[in-house]
């Protein structure tokens, strides 16, 4: 099994997919250089968590179901774990930085 | 008021992890992950007596859709807000929601969707009087995050919930 073995309809959606949640990270990222204070630069990082990772395992589930010539969704779990972990750390900076601002 | 669902939620999504988790559907599997569910679904009942109660499966699929639009919708604003940040910084604030929704399990559901969609971030809730403190990166009507949480998140989480 290599790169060269994925067929094209496969190839070419997850490619596009993959550019795609690469750049949704990077702009995230980037939001931490240019935002200028903590409470917005909060708001940046989600995007790289949810439609940037959302991107990544979609074209995951393509390649590998092409490869394995059957159904293969078991990043949907990936799915889950990041959506019922993400917003708690978030939460808790939050919470922690306005206990902070408030002295 | 409370009508037992169809089917109990936490062995159902025990099971659907446990086939996922082994990416199979083999009979062997089916029958593992059910004793499994059952099993751990027994034990967390000691440790949480309260179990949650979802209703009306068509409402949190259509809310499940909704909550995947808003997110595409506000990664794409999020997204212009930090390109065009050498120009203008956003304006950020706290916007304070009363919130009717009163269901930990609704109330847990609307904190991972705030907080899941980039832009907004759930900042505390009062227990006393309900109130929900939100954090807004880009925030220039106050009035529509209040009608825009109400309607489209809190009504039809009061309706599987409660």
């Amino acid at each position: 099994m290599s790169a060269a073995d994925v067929p094209l309809w496969a190839a070419l959606p997850a490619t596009v997919l993959l550019i795609c949640g690469g750049l949704l990270t990077l702009v995230g990222s980037l939001g931490l250089l240019r935002l200028d204070s903590f409470f917005a630069r909060i708001h940046a990082p989600t995007m790289g968590g949810t439609l940037g990772a959302g991107c990544v395992l979609l074209a995951s589930m393509l390649t590998s179901t092409a490869l394995a010539e059957r159904l293969v969704i078991h990043e949907l779990l990936i799915t889950l774990f990041i959506l019922i972990t993400a917003p708690v750390t978030t939460t808790l900076l939050m919470r922690a930085a306005m206990l902070r601002s408030r002295e | 008021m409370k009508r037992p669902p169809l089917l109990p939620l936490l062995p159902v999504v025990l099971a659907i992890v446990w086939l996922l988790l082994n990416d199979s559907l083999s009979l062997g599997h089916v029958l593992l992950g059910l004793v499994f569910a059952v099993l751990v679904s027994a034990a967390v009942r000691l440790l949480r007596p309260l179990p949650a109660w979802p209703q009306r499966l068509h409402v949190a699929i259509h809310l499940c859709w909704q909550v995947f639009l808003d997110i595409v919708r506000s990664n794409i604003d999020v997204g212009r807000v930090i390109l065009g940040a050498t120009r203008r910084q956003p304006t950020i604030g706290f916007v304070k929601i009363p919130l009717d929704l009163r269901d930990p399990h609704g109330l847990a559901m609307l904190s991972i969707i705030v907080t899941g969609t980039p832009g907004t971030v759930w900042s505390g809730l009062d227990p006393a009087t309900n109130v929900l403190t939100l954090h807004v990166l880009d925030l220039q009507d106050e009035e529509a995050w209040v009608r825009t949480i109400k309607h489209r998140y809190e009504r039809p989480l009061m309706g599987i919930f409660e």
